[in-house]
């Protein structure tokens, strides 16, 4: 298992290495002086742009360029970005908790609720449960993150006025948090307030990231309710679920333990599917909710044309990617002895 | 359905063969299939007459100069010129939203709007301006032209690499591969925004974006089937009396291996334009103005709050454009879904 990790592991820098060869061979898709227009922050450096290619080099043949941007990546520099107004690495290091607070929250009703109504809609093939569960997948499937984002909005924030706008915490909460701030031990927000025995701030944040959350929880929930359900109905059909009834054991004991466990092992296999369409989510849902997140700052990166921020954040994107994807596929193995690693 | 008049007594034995299938019969049996196909239908129609179901206006887009007309009635003039030009080869003016004034307040539907032409009645109303009923028909007829460019680009890459990764093997298989690996390993929505965002927003570069990114799933699963295929006899007799490689790759081969390809094929048909529409949400796809859902339904983001007293007063900004994607999408996806079942061997 070290050796299958330490392969998956491997594979990373020669990712990341593509993709960001990719990225700088596509700028020389532009001229010097359009890519010069990614550092400009103020109206002086734009007439000054003949200085910019110079300093920056960006005039230097390709190889050249990416020689020197790699040299300093390396070094943990990924140079300024425009859009956050802050060095790269500074800007994930701040904002990836918020990302990763909604990605965590998001994924309670996609394993809880999925994999329940999935269970259900299996152990009740054809009776009512089933069919309100597919018609229920069915629907919440084919609804476009970014539109459900905003029938949300216009339905229960526009309309009926219960849940909170746009923001990861109110104004308040804000003016609140700079005269007394919440010591910073996870980065994320809520679970620092919980930590701090913060109360009103804590339910500030739940509330502001309930929208946030079902918006990017429903399409992955969809899927896992169609997926459990199958996964169920094949094991209930196998021999061994059949002798654990002829034995008498009672109907909990055999459709929980004996069926759902196994059932669940087709659901494991969903894991790096899963992961790359809550990043993909988060992006969107990110930038509906105003959250300050990865996803929302990769957007504005790439309507600022802020090279580096985007480079940093596809180099982001990346890593995150091939770690979760590792970890869920070990913990694939361990769940599912029949599996192997070669 | 046009399933039913197919089989006619005069149709060839060929078409009801093809209507009669276990497939096609699997198909006709599921009533949602059936729904699906009506509603992609439906759109289809729409996208083929949207110069008639939304003409184009005298002022708001330059869509009738271009089309060499002076009234928006000449549109409807099957004689005329106008109306063949407007229905086939539209200008690209025509696929720009009609705006019908420049005030940011939407206006509801069909309540008279002053206009520089005088008074009109949108359909569905404005959002910023731009009439969301043409926004939605010719968005339409774009979300087709990038889906079938994207899906056609994304065939013809993947069945080539595919069918040279299985066929062959080897370290062309290795390389190919490996690169799959290197696409598969990103997020594909932040490789299309960095793509469209370096290249700058039009069209052709949201199709460059998505088929640079789409055509390793086609890859993949085209390589699967191929190595499938290349160990049954056929294969074995063809090589035996001396065929070349490329003939057996095209003749005998990807034949016989491209139908794994069809469900996934009609599922992109439907994602490609919604992912399409995330994008120009997002402010990173289609220029500003083009007809197209994403930049609807992002126009609406600042209208989710009605005026104090009337939450509800700027629902049809949202409503429209988010039914007629989610609409959209399901068609595609229940029909995408029951040819799969119906096209699985496993299922009876």
């Amino acid at each position: 298992m070290f050796a299958f990790i330490i392969r998956r592991l491997a594979i990373l820098p020669v990712v990341l290495l593509a993709l960001t060869l990719v990225i700088v061979g596509l700028l020389q898709f532009l001229t010097p002086a359009e890519r010069a227009v990614a550092y400009v922050t103020n109206e002086q450096q734009l007439r000054n742009l003949d200085k910019i290619i110079r300093d920056k080099g960006l005039d230097q043949p390709f190889l050249v360029q990416y020689w020197s941007w790699l040299k300093e990546a390396v070094r943990g520099n990924l140079g300024f970005s425009k859009a956050s107004n802050k060095p790269v690495t500074e800007t994930i290091a701040e904002r990836f908790p918020a990302t990763l607070e909604l990605t965590l929250y998001a994924l309670v009703p996609i394993l809880g609720f999925g994999v329940w109504l999935g269970t259900l809609a299996g152990l009740n093939k054809n009776k009512w449960i089933d069919q309100f569960a597919r018609v229920f997948a069915v629907i919440t499937y084919n609804i476009p993150t970014f539109v459900l984002g905003i029938l949300l909005l216009v339905v229960f924030y526009g309309a009926l006025g219960i849940a909170p706008g746009p923001g990861l915490i109110s104004s308040e909460t804000q003016v609140e948090l700079l005269i007394n701030p919440v010591p910073r031990v996870t980065g994320l927000l809520s679970i620092d307030a919980l930590l701090a025995r913060n109360w009103p701030v804590f339910w500030d944040v739940l509330h502001h990231l309930l929208l946030p959350v079902i918006t990017l929880a429903t399409i992955s929930t969809a899927t896992l309710i169609k997926v459990t359900r199958g996964a169920m109905l094949e094991v209930l059909s196998q021999d061994y679920v059949r002798t654990a009834r002829a034995k008498g054991l009672p109907d909990r004991v055999v459709n929980l333990k004996h069926a759902r466990r196994n059932g669940l092992i087709p659901v494991a296999t969903l894991g790096g599917y899963t992961v790359i369409g809550l990043l993909q989510g988060a992006i969107i849902t990110e930038s509906i909710f105003g959250l300050p997140g990865i996803g929302s700052w990769g957007v504005d990166a790439a309507g600022k044309f802020d090279v580096p921020g985007l480079l940093g954040f596809a180099l982001l994107a990346g890593v995150i990617v091939v770690v979760a994807s590792l970890l869920v596929d070990v913990l694939y193995a361990l769940i599912d002895p029949r599996v192997r690693f070669d | 359905m046009a399933a039913v008049q197919g089989t006619s007594p005069a149709a060839p034995a060929a078409q009801s063969r093809f209507w009669n299938s276990r497939a096609m019969r699997r198909f006709r049996r599921n009533r949602l299939a059936v729904f699906g196909l009506f509603l992609v239908l439906l759109f289809i129609l729409v996208a083929a007459f949207a110069p008639l179901l939304a003409p184009p206006p005298k002022v708001g887009n330059n869509c009738l100069r271009d089309l060499g007309a002076s009234e928006t009635r000449q549109v409807y003039n099957v004689f005329g010129g106008v109306f063949w030009k407007a229905l086939l080869a539209p200008p690209q003016s025509c696929y720009m939203t009609a705006r019908v004034n420049f005030q940011a307040q939407p206006s509801p539907p069909l309540k008279p709007v002053q206009s520089d032409v005088g008074e009109v009645r949108p359909l569905m109303g404005t959002s910023n301006g731009y009439d969301i009923w043409y926004g939605l028909v010719w968005g339409t007829r774009t979300a087709f032209m990038l889906s079938l460019s994207v899906v056609f680009l994304q065939l013809l890459i993947g069945v080539v690499l595919g069918a040279i990764s299985g066929y062959f093997g080897g370290w062309v298989d290795n390389l190919i591969q490996r690169v799959i690996d290197i696409i598969f390993a990103f997020p594909s929505l932040v490789l299309i925004i960095v793509i469209t965002s370096l290249l700058g927003k039009s069209l052709s570069n949201v199709i460059l974006a998505f088929v640079v990114v789409g055509w390793a799933g086609y890859a993949r699963l085209l390589r699967a089937e191929v190595l499938k295929v290349r160990s049954l006899e056929f294969v074995d007799g063809a090589k035996a009396i001396g065929a070349t490689d490329w003939r057996i790759i095209f003749r005998h081969v990807l034949p016989n291996a491209l139908t794994a390809l069809t469900a996934v094929v009609v599922l992109d048909l439907g994602s490609v334009p919604l992912a399409a529409a995330a994008l120009s949400f997002l402010g990173i796809g289609l220029p500003p103005g083009y007809a197209d859902w994403g930049q609807i339904v992002s126009a609406a983001r600042a209208w989710i709050q009605g005026p104090p007293g009337q939450p509800l007063a700027y629902w049809y900004v949202s409503f429209f454009p988010a039914m007629t994607i989610i609409l959209f999408g399901l068609g595609w996806n229940l029909l995408g879904d029951a040819l799969r079942d119906a096209l699985d061997p496993r299922e009876t």
